[in-house]
Parts: C-alpha cells; structure tokens; sequence
C-alpha cells in the first residue's frame, strides 16, 4: 500500500505539472491573491481588503496558512505577491501552487492510512487486490471528485480531506480529545464542515461525556463526567480564541462573520448543485412553462432574470414560494434530526458516528443555501469508508458516487480536459463496481436493475450534453439545457441514495434496539 | 477481480498518461522557422491533400523538399492524407497550400493529439493487450502486470508522433506466435512500408521463417510455406507502392528520399557508436562517405551474424524475440544516419520479455529512455520525463519484484555461466555483479539527468551534457548487445521445454 500512496502523489503530481499549460480555473487566481493579501497586508487588513472581487471568506486558520505559504512563494515568483497583479499566472507561479497541492496532500495520504487500518474486512481476500484495505486505500487515494477538484482545478480540500478522516480515524481508535481538537481546527480552516459538527457535538456528548451505558443501551445520566466536558470545552475554546481572538480583539467579527456567510449570494449558483433545490427550480420552471402555455399565468408578472445565467444573484420563484435562507436552515435542521436522535439514544459506537456524519453531511447538502456540487465529496469520502464493509453500503455508495461525480463534470469544459475526465470517470467507475464486487462476490449483485439502468442512462445523457447538443441550433437559444438536464438527472440520483441511506440506517438501529431488548 | 476488469483499468491507465503528457509543450513549439517534428506532420497533411501523388516526393515550385519533405514510405503518406480529409472537415485553414506553415493553436494541437491517441488505441494498444493476454504458462497478475509496464513504457508516451510501425510489427510478432505465417509477414510488411527503419527488425524475422520453413523441410511442405510467404511479401509492397510503379523514377526517387545516404554516418548526438568514437577521433574527417557506409555495413552485419544463423538453424519462438533485440540494437549502433528515436524500435521488443527477465528490461528500457534526454529536453518534456519514468520504475519494481530475482536462471544466465564455470570453477558472481550494476547505472542517470536540467555547460564544451549522455547510453547498449547475444547464442532450450517461469 506505499506503492499506492507513492502512486497517488505521483499520479497527482504527474497530472498536475504536465496539464499547467491548460487554462487555469478562478480558484487559482483566488488562492493567488490570498497569498498577496497575506504576506503583504498587516492582519488587521485582512477581511477589509477588496481590490480583487476574490475576497477572503475562509476562516483565519487558513488565511495564516496561505500566510505562510507566501514565505515559501517568494522564492518561485516574488511577483505573485504583488496584490495589484490581478490574473498573474507565470509558469513558475503555476508550478508553485501546484506543488503546494501536492505537498499538502501527503496530510490526506496519512489520514487514508490511518483509516484503512480500522477497516472490517469480514473475508479477507487471498489477493492483495481483494483486500478491503487495498481497495479503500484506492478509492479514497484515487477518489475521481478529488482529483479533479484539487488537481484540474486548484483547491486545498485533500488536506481539509485529510484533517477530516484523521478526526474520524482518531475517535475510531477512541482518542476522542485528539479527534475533537482535530474537528476544531479542521472548522477554522474551512468553515464548511459546519455541516457535519452536529454529529461531531451529539457523538461526543453522548459518547464520551457520558461514560457508561445501562444494560440496555440507554442513558445512565449518573455518568455524566464533567471533566470530559469541560476538556472538550475547553479544547474547542482555545482553538477557536487563536483563530477569532485576534479578530475580535480588533472588533472586526462582523466583518469577518459577513465574508465567511456570504448569504446575499442566491439560492443556487450559476450551474445548480444537484439537491433538492434544484428539483424545487426545475418543477417550478415546468410549472411556469405550462402555466404560460395553458395561460394560467400572466407572462408580463414573470421576472425575466433567469435562474441559470453567469452570475449569482437574487432571484424569484414564479409558481411556488420563494426560498429564503432562512427555509433552508430549518429544512436541514429538520432533516438532520432523525439521524441525530438515532445517535443520542441508540449510540452504536465510531460506526455510528460515521454514519450520522454522512447523514449530516448529505442532509446539509441537499438544503443547504448556495451549495456548491463539489461539497458532495463531504459525504462520499466518509461513505467509502463503510462501503468495503457491507454489501448494502456498498450498493449506496457507488450509486452516490456515480452521480455525485458525474455531477462535476460541467466544471471542466474545454476540449482536452473533456477526454481527461471522461477517461478519468470510467477508470474510477470500473474499479468502484469491479473491486466492489469482487469483495461482496458472495452476497449477490449490489444494485438492482431499476438503479443499474439509471446509471447506464448517464452515458447517453453525457453523450447528448457535451456532443450532440452544442451541435443543435438551440445551443444558442438554450445554452443552459446540458447544465439543467446534468443537474436534475443526478439530483434524483443523488436523492435517492440519501433517503436510501437513511432507511437502512433508520431500520439497522430499530434492529439493533430489538435485539437488545 | 476479474481479468476483463483489470485489463480496462489498465488501458484506461495508460490512455490517461499519453493524454496528460500530450498536453504538455511539443517538439518545435513556437520555434519559427523550422518547428519540429509535429510541424514535420502537419506539412505532410498538406502536401498529401493538396499536391497529386506524383509530386509527393519530388522537389517542386510548390513542394519544398528542403522544408520537412516526405521522407517515409508511402503507407504514412496515405495515413497523413486520411488525417488531412479529416481536418479538412474541420478547419481548411489547418491544410491551405503554402499560407498554414507554422500553424499553430489549440485547436489544431488537440486535432493532432487525438489523431495519435486514436492511432494508438486502434493498433499499438489492442496489439499489446492481446499479447499479455495470451501469454503462455503466466499468471494473471503478471500478465496484468506486464500490460500495465508496457503501456506505461515511457519512451513511447513522450515521443508525439503515431507508432502504427511498431503496432504493426506487434501484430506481427502475435500472429507468428500462434503459427499465423502470412499474417505475420503481412503485418511486418505493412509495417516497413510504414516506416522503412522497420528494415531493423527484418532479418529476424526473415530467419526465423526461412529457418520454420527449412524444418519442415525444404522439397516438402517447407517450399510450399516459402512460396506463400514471398507472395504475401511481394503482394503488400505491390498494393502499397501502387501509385508509383508508373515510372522507375518514381519508385528511385522515393528510395532516395527514404535512404538519404549523402546526409553522413550520424547527425545530432546519437547513442551510436559513430557519434561515441567521434569523441575521440574525427571518422568524419578521417575516411570518405564510401568507406563510412561500407564501414557501418561491416560492422553491423558482424555483430548481427550469429544470432541470425542460430535463429535460421534452430527457430524458435523465444529465440525469435531475443534476435528482433539484438538486431535492431546492432543496426541501431552501428547503421548508418541512425535518428535517436530509432531506439524505439529496440525497445518494444524488449517489452514483449518483460515477464521472463523483468530486471534487464526494465533496465533497458529505464537507459532508452535516457538516451532520448537532450532531444526532449529540447521539447521542453522534461518534467514529463522525470514523472514518467519515476512512475515506470516504481510500477515495475513492485509488480515483478526485480530485487530479488536476480538469480542466474532468472536472468537467463545459466547456460553461460555453466560454460564460464567450466574454466573459472568458482564464478557465481552474476546477480551480485549484475545487481550492482543497476544500482550504479540508475544513480548515473540519475545524476546526470539533474546535472542537465540545472546547470549550464562550460564555455569550451557546449555539448558536454548531451554527449555524456549519449556516450553513457552507447556503452549500456554495448553491455546489452552482449547480453542479448549472449542468450541467444547459449540458449540450449526448444520452445517445447520451458520450464514454468512464473
């Protein structure tokens, strides 16, 4: 398994250095004038600065890790960390930010190590490439969404990734202060893990903080520890004083709480991520074409801004009620909720956790407010690893990752990267449901036939979205179809799954319950 | 997991590494006025669509011969022709006569990269999978193993122009190893007529026929298969040369163009022995272009000669691809106006016996790539060829476990270490010589390779770097010469008798 942590760096590498002559995406041009607003500006300037329209919205910890970033950057290209220098891309700068990438990757290879070890593998195959560590080191390592994401475009999420599983690796191995310390941190450098707190608090409340069980399985509230509580409180107190201290000594807070929750941006960006909202638009869309067609509605009421144009902005709903943020939060509140309370009274160990987390992670995605496609790896690096240990998690996971990756596809949309991530996807895929079966070969096929012809369907509907359809002439009456059609087919995918996941989880525990009793 | 899986897995691999690499820079990029070989290819699209076959290999008003003319035979004309009704779908602009000289855009990049890969995938990948497949007495993960290695051979990759020879001269060597004679001769022949440095590989299999047909005896059945086989022969290089058996001067002026014998021994820094010796003695200077040519035609027929005659004596199918080795090592070394990536040709049928000793070939294949440093450095490739090869190496190290077999049977050694004990009694040195000397080499290339990209030469030597390189590469392949040689020659053993090598 070094060959394929050496091979993921190296693939990583390898990829990244040789395709700098393609274009660059925005992230690249972001990341590169956070490391001029950091090495240049004094801190207190940090969240004010605004000559780019790439301001800063990550949490400190990340704005001083692009602090010292910068320090390693002057020796490559000192021109880079002019702030003035909008859209500088020199070949030394590119090979910089693509190395700091691949360097930081090494965090993620650790955290997959550490998370291959408390793997269940029920038959150990005789192969090495039948083992279930072998296959989810490759699927975390060589996880197609975080290939393209962090190496084809340019983000730091395989450390973010990293710090993730490291957290959950750490509470299987029952170090729970080192997991909360690593979650505290890990929400100070991204704050979009904020998703996945919920099961972060209740699993260690429950868990931790209470250190004994009844016979049952129920709450001993007897055992209740204060200083467990207390050591986590005071964990998370001091990490988040060094991220926000500074900050709010300055009494910039709000200022900082304004950049990092952006809510003026609208419900879904340009390209929908596939959740629920997307489903809510295009019925609304539908409704709206066939209330105009059949002359319910009056076409002079309906605002002309379209929901899927270039740049993000408020919009309204025409048939059903509008969305605001505030929906949004009490839906995923609601959504989270059985899963929570699934872990708090029927608490099934690490395992559990990870499920709720998933949960959590999912639920968020599929309400949340101007979601972005790419935080479906939240849930899917988690959900691989559970799905080398049952044939039914299995099932779940590939038709998640399927369609969540499937989902990335319009983020990269020139000629040659086009035949990159097709080749990319089809090598992920095949190995997905090739080592998956080959592991699970005796409890029978793990999709049934109504969810293998819906991923069958996604290669004609690729097909007519990058090759027949810009040849039609409604390419330039319509361009946002192929983006549409992409969005809703794997929001229904992607729907499924969850709800799917949710079941098992919801009946395994009332099983769970009565077996206990 | 099952085996149609794996090899997919594989394909798709190496697909992704030649499509990643072909995104980077390209020989001649944005270097008026001549380009480089990727502008070479484009002219020759032009050519062919525009110009009448008549013209394609004469100096006219309209086809400059000076500036990239054609200089393979005919079958790659016809495959530019092809390329260029495609583009001509495309973009005419790519193809106008005379005004697109230097085009150059992504467009047209792409359209080439994907002719390539599409070239590839149609004849080199499907040969080499098939070949893996239907390896004898090996397991599957070797197999797989080997597949993996041979796509990921990084000499190929790096090199931006399409190898439908060498995948013709595979499907060659697959139909003869499944006893198909006229298949194979078809195959090979397409391949020469696709690019005449094929010529190195014809003596093997030339031999090897004559020799199939010499056993099953030369009044009998013998005859009959050396009358089908020249047939074939002659009959593919009928249907290729077609258009230009009008007029002798058609088909001698195509010759002159495919053997340019008044360009001298070498040009550029080649791993040749020529280009070695001039280090020290001028040859150039010294001797006439008559006693040059005949000079490379000695030496390379010697050194060629007992392998050869073994082969004819007793054919085999192992002996077979020993000898393709060590005779296009020998042409490559000792021919004349010898292009340095002519060692391709050496290199592929090195991969073919990657399974049965994975430490020499990997070795070779590790200094073939070397040998190629300055011209891809030239090509700005050299990121790609540092990933490329770091990958190659550690993929096969782990497949085939080369450390530790490194016994004398599994370098093939045995016989000749049996006939040197026979005078020396206490000679079992060859794995810890042999190992060691890997080590050395890798560390020497190694060094040299950084030595290249980061520093800059001295004054008075200008080509010091490259031709280190090239003098360090021509003293690995005269090692291997003798090697391959030697396993041909000491090879005792029928086809019928291998033991189980697994």
């Amino acid at each position: 398994s070094s060959v394929l942590k050496g091979g993921h760096l190296g693939i990583g590498g390898g990829g990244r250095t040789v395709k700098d002559s393609t274009c660059h995406s925005t992230d690249f041009e972001v990341h590169r004038n956070w490391l001029a607003i950091t090495h240049n500006l004094p801190v207190s300037q940090w969240y004010y600065e605004a000559t780019s329209e790439w301001t800063l919205d990550y949490p400190p910890f990340f704005a001083w890790f692009e602090y010292a970033l910068s320090h390693v950057a002057k020796y490559f290209d000192q021109e880079m960390l002019v702030i003035q220098n909008l859209n500088y891309s020199s070949q030394a700068t590119v090979f910089f930010q693509r190395l700091s990438v691949i360097f930081t990757d090494i965090l993620f290879v650790y955290a997959a190590h550490e998370c291959c070890k408390y793997v269940n593998g029920k038959r150990p195959g005789k192969e090495l490439l039948e083992k279930p560590m072998f296959v989810l080191a490759v699927l975390l390592l060589w996880n197609f969404g975080l290939l393209i994401v962090d190496h084809i475009h340019f983000q730091y999420n395989g450390f973010l990734f990293g710090l993730m599983l490291l957290s959950v690796a750490r509470l299987f191995q029952k170090r729970h202060l080192e997991g909360a310390l690593l979650f505290a941190v890990l929400l100070h450098f991204k704050h979009i893990y904020i998703y996945v707190a919920p099961a972060y608090c209740v699993y260690l409340l429950r868990s931790y903080c209470f250190t004994a069980n009844r016979a049952d399985g129920s709450l001993k509230w007897s055992s209740f520890s204060f200083l467990r509580i207390t050591s986590l409180g005071l964990i998370v107190c001091l990490v988040s004083a060094l991220s926000l201290g500074p900050f709010a000594v300055l009494g910039q807070l709000p200022q900082v709480i304004s950049r990092l929750f952006p809510f003026k941006r609208g419900l879904c960006h340009a390209y929908w991520a596939p959740n629920f909202w997307a489903l809510y638009n295009a019925v609304d869309k539908t409704l709206a074409v066939v209330g105009i067609k059949y002359k319910f509605l009056d076409p002079e009421k309906i605002p002309k801004a379209s929901m899927t144009g270039g740049l993000v902005q408020e919009f309204q709903h025409t048939v059903l009620p509008s969305v605001t943020p505030l929906a949004t939060l009490i839906c995923t509140f609601i959504s989270i909720l059985p899963s929570v309370f699934c872990l708090w009274f029927k608490p099934q160990g690490p395992r559990g956790f990870l499920q709720c987390l998933i949960l959590c992670a999912l639920s968020s995605f599929m309400f949340g407010w101007h979601v972005h496609e790419k935080a479906i790896l939240l849930a899917i690096l988690p959900l691989s690893l559970l799905s080398v240990e049952s044939p039914k998690r299995a099932g779940i996971y590939l038709i998640l990752t399927t369609t969540g990756h499937f989902a990335l596809f319009p983020l990269l949309f020139t000629p040659p990267e086009i035949t990159t991530k097709i080749l990319l996807m089809l090598l992920f895929t095949v190995y997905s449901f090739s080592s998956l079966r080959a592991l699970f070969r005796k409890e029978g096929p793990l999709l049934n036939w109504l969810e293998t012809i819906y991923l069958i369907e996604l290669v004609p509907l690729e097909i007519f979205c990058e090759i027949v359809f810009p040849l039609t002439p409604w390419n330039l009456k319509f361009p946002f179809i192929p983006l549409l059609l992409t969005s809703v087919y794997c929001a229904l995918g992607i729907t499924y799954a969850w709800l799917k996941l949710y079941v098992s989880v919801l009946t395994e525990s009332v099983t769970v319950r009565q077996k206990a009793e | 997991m099952e085996k149609w899986s794996l090899m997919t897995i594989t394909v798709l691999l190496g697909l992704i590494v030649r499509w990643t690499v072909s995104f980077g820079s390209y020989s001649g990029a944005g270097k008026p006025p001549m380009y480089g070989d990727y502008e070479a290819q484009r002219h020759w699209q032009e050519v062919t669509y525009n110009l009448p076959i008549k013209q394609w290999y004469f100096n006219t008003s309209d086809n400059n011969l000076q500036y990239w003319g054609l200089d393979y035979p005919p079958l790659t004309a016809y495959h530019s022709l092809l390329c260029a009704y495609v583009a001509k779908l495309i973009n005419p602009d790519w193809i106008a006569l005379h005004t697109s000289r230097g085009y150059e855009s992504q467009p047209h990049k792409l359209f080439m990269r994907a002719t390539v890969l599409i070239a590839d995938l149609l004849v080199y990948i499907p040969a080499v999978i098939l070949y893996c497949c239907y390896l004898k007495e090996t397991s599957t993960k070797k197999k797989i193993a080997s597949a993996l290695c041979i796509l990921l051979y990084p000499g190929l990759i790096l090199i931006d122009y399409g190898h439908f020879h060498l995948g013709f001269a595979l499907w060659g060597v697959l139909f003869l190893s499944y006893n198909w004679d006229l298949l194979g001769s078809l195959a090979f022949c397409l391949a020469v007529n696709y690019k005449q440095m094929e010529l190195y590989h014809s003596l093997p299999f030339f031999c090897y026929l004559l020799g199939k047909c010499c056993q099953k005896g030369l009044t009998g059945k013998g005859l009959v298969l050396l009358i089908k086989i020249a047939f074939t022969v002659v009959a593919s290089f009928a249907i290729c040369w077609l258009p230009f058996c009008t007029e002798v001067e058609q088909i001698l002026q195509v010759l002159r163009r495919l053997f340019p014998i008044d360009r001298g021994l070498f040009e550029d820094k080649v791993a040749n022995i020529w280009c070695s010796l001039s280090v020290l003695i001028k040859i150039k200077n010294v001797m006439s272009p008559q006693t040059q040519l005949k000079l490379s035609f000695a030496f390379t027929f010697l050194t060629l000669l007992p392998a050869c005659i073994k082969l004819t004596l007793q054919p085999s199918l192992r002996r077979f691809k020993f000898a393709l080795v060590s005779c296009a090592l020998s042409f490559f070394l000792f021919s004349f106006q010898v292009h340095e990536k002519s060692i391709l040709l050496v290199s592929i049928p090195v991969c073919l016996m990657i399974n049965e000793i994975p430490l020499m070939c990997t070795w070779f294949l590790l200094v073939s790539t070397f040998s190629m440093l300055p011209a891809l450095i030239l090509d700005g490739l050299l990121l790609d060829y540092v990933v490329t090869t770091l990958a190659f190496l550690t993929v096969c190290a782990t497949s085939f476990s080369i450390f530790e077999k490194t016994s004398e049977e599994d370098l093939q050694l045995k016989s000749l270490s049996l006939s040197i004990r026979a005078y020396i009694p206490s000679f079992k040195a060859f794995p810890k010589i042999i190992k060691s000397l890997f080590i050395v080499s890798v560390t020497l290339m190694g060094i040299l390779t950084s030595m290249s990209a980061t520093l800059n030469p001295p004054q008075k030597l200008p080509d010091l770097f490259p031709v280190s390189v090239s003098v360090v590469s021509c003293l690995h392949f005269l090692f291997f010469l003798m090697y391959f040689n030697a396993i041909v020659l000491w090879d005792s053993r029928n086809g019928r008798n291998q033991k189980k090598i697994n």
